[in-house]
C-alpha cells in the first residue's frame, strides 16, 4: 500500500490490467474451485457454494474499481462549494441539483449535523437541505456497486432514479411545509465565521491517492459485511424453497410494501449487509416493489442518523422527515409492484 | 501555541487527536492540545466536516486527516 501511494499513476498502469485479467476469468477460477471440492452438481451445498466463491470476489472488485473513482471525483467536490451551488436556489430547481449533489459530495453521517447548519446558516432553504441529507445516505457506490454485481445494471438504475426522485419530492414537500421553527433555537444563534479555509487545489497525484485511500477505508470497513451478506444470501439462494417469499413478500400481499418499511426503517445495516440478502429473497420470489422499498428503508433512513439529527431537528421535525421519507418509499414500492 | 481537535467522537476525529499528540510528543513541541466535543463550540468555527484542526484559532483542515509533514509544519507553525 505505500508503495501504491508513492507512485499513484504507475500503480494505476500495473493494476488496471490485471484487475481486468481477474475480473474475466472469475467464473472458470470458481468453477474450478468448486471441481476440486468433489462436490456433486446442483446439490444445495454445491450450488450455495458456488454463489459464494463467485459472487464475493466479483462485488469486492467491482467495489475496489468504483470506490477508487468515485473517490477522485469526490475530490472536486466539498461541501463548502456544494453549500455555494446551492445557497439562493428556488426550492424545486435546489432540491433536484442538491439531490445530484448528495451523491457526489463526500457525506458520512457523522457529519450529518455540522453540514446541516453550516447549509442552514449559509441560507439554503431547508428543504434543499433535506433533500441533500436523504440522498447523500441513500444513493452511495456501495450501494449502486452491490445492486449493479448482483442484480444487473436495470436495477441500478431503478434504485438510483427512484431514490433520486424521493430525495428531490421528499425535500420540496418538507420546503412547503414551513417547519423552520421546528429546527432546534440555537442552530440559528450561532453565527459562525465562516472558515477562511484557503483552499489548497490539489494535484492529479493528490486525486489518485485520494482515491487510494478511499479504496482502503471504504473497502476495508465493508468487506466483512459482504461477506456475511452474501453468506446468508447463499444459504437462502441454496437452501430455500421456492417461492417461499411469495406469500410474505409477494405482489398479492398488498399490506406488504408499507410492513417492509415499517420494519426496514430501525433496522439498521449499510448497504454491503443488506443488498445480498434482499437479492436472494427476490430470487424466492418477492416482489421487486416490496424489496425496493424494503432496502430503500434500511439504506436510506437509519436510526443512528435520525439521533444525531435530533441534536438540530425538534421531535416534530423528525417525525415530519422520517414519515414524509416513509411515505415516497411505499409510494414508490406500490407503484414497482404495480408496474412489473 | 494552542491545537484543537473538533471532532463529537467520530473514527476519523480520535486518529487525528492520537496522531497530534503523537508527533507532540516525538518532536517535543509541548504543544497545548485540546479535543473541542461540544457541538456548539464546534460549529462555531463554521466547519461542515470533522475532523476540524485548529491552530491559535484558526481552522487549518476539515473533514480528513492531513498527511505527517503537513501536520507538523502547522503545529512547528512553519507554515
Amino acid at each position: 500500500m505505500k508503495v501504491v501511494e508513492k507512485h499513484p499513476i504507475g500503480s494505476a498502469v500495473i493494476i488496471l490490467p490485471l484487475w481486468i485479467i481477474m475480473y474475466a476469468i472469475l467464473q472458470r477460477i470458481a468453477d474450478a474451485l468448486i471441481a476440486l471440492t468433489g462436490l456433486p452438481d446442483g446439490e444445495h451445498l454445491t450450488e450455495a457454494l458456488r454463489f459464494f466463491v463467485f459472487e464475493v470476489p466479483k462485488v469486492l472488485l467491482l467495489l475496489v474499481l468504483v470506490v477508487f473513482v468515485v473517490g477522485i471525483i469526490r475530490t472536486y467536490f466539498s461541501p463548502e462549494r456544494t453549500r455555494s451551488l446551492l445557497g439562493g436556489k428556488s426550492l424545486f430547481v435546489g432540491n433536484i441539483l442538491s439531490s445530484m449533489l448528495g451523491i457526489v459530495t463526500p457525506f458520512c453521517s457523522c457529519s450529518a449535523v455540522p453540514l446541516f447548519i453550516g447549509f442552514v446558516e449559509a441560507g439554503v432553504p431547508l428543504g434543499v437541505t433535506f433533500s441533500f441529507l436523504i440522498a447523500a445516505p441513500m444513493i452511495n457506490e456501495v450501494a449502486v456497486v452491490l445492486l449493479f454485481g448482483l442484480f444487473g445494471w436495470q436495477t441500478a438504475l431503478l434504485y438510483v432514479g427512484t431514490g433520486s426522485v424521493i430525495a428531490i419530492a421528499a425535500g420540496y414537500v418538507i420546503g412547503r411545509l414551513k417547519v423552520e421553527h421546528f429546527v432546534e433555537d440555537w442552530v440559528y444563534k450561532i453565527h459562525a465565521n465562516p472558515t477562511a479555509l484557503e483552499e489548497i487545489i490539489p494535484s492529479f497525484t493528490d486525486r489518485m491517492q485520494s482515491g487510494y485511500g478511499a479504496v482502503k477505508d471504504i473497502v476495508g470497513k465493508v468487506w466483512p459485511y459482504i461477506l456475511a451478506g452474501i453468506g446468508v444470501g447463499s444459504g437462502i439462494h441454496g437452501y430455500m424453497p421456492e417461492n417461499f417469499m411469495a406469500g410474505l413478500m409477494g405482489k398479492s400481499v398488498w399490506w406488504s410494501v408499507p410492513a417492509a418499511v415499517l420494519i426496514g426503517v430501525p433496522l439498521y445495516s449499510n448497504a454491503a449487509g443488506i443488498i445480498p440478502v434482499v437479492h436472494a429473497l427476490l430470487e424466492k420470489g418477492a416482489a421487486l416493489g416490496t424489496t425496493l422499498a424494503f432496502m430503500m428503508s434500511v439504506i436510506g433512513l437509519s436510526l443512528p442518523e435520525t439521533i444525531i439529527l435530533r441534536k438540530v431537528l425538534k421531535i416534530q421535525l423528525i417525525l415530519i422527515f422520517v414519515s414524509v421519507v416513509a411515505v415516497g418509499i411505499i409510494m414508490v414500492g406500490y407503484v414497482f409492484n404495480l408496474v412489473y | 501555541m494552542k491545537v484543537q481537535i473538533l471532532g463529537t467522537g467520530c473514527a476519523k476525529c480520535k486518529a487525528l487527536e492520537q496522531k497530534v499528540r503523537l508527533l507532540n510528543d516525538t518532536h517535543t513541541l509541548n504543544l497545548e492540545i485540546e479535543k473541542v466535543t461540544d457541538l456548539q463550540e464546534i460549529m462555531k468555527y463554521g466547519i461542515m466536516m470533522t475532523p476540524g484542526l485548529v491552530i491559535d484559532g484558526v481552522v487549518k483542515s476539515s473533514g480528513f486527516i492531513p498527511k505527517d509533514d503537513q501536520l507538523l509544519a502547522w503545529m512547528k507553525g512553519t507554515q
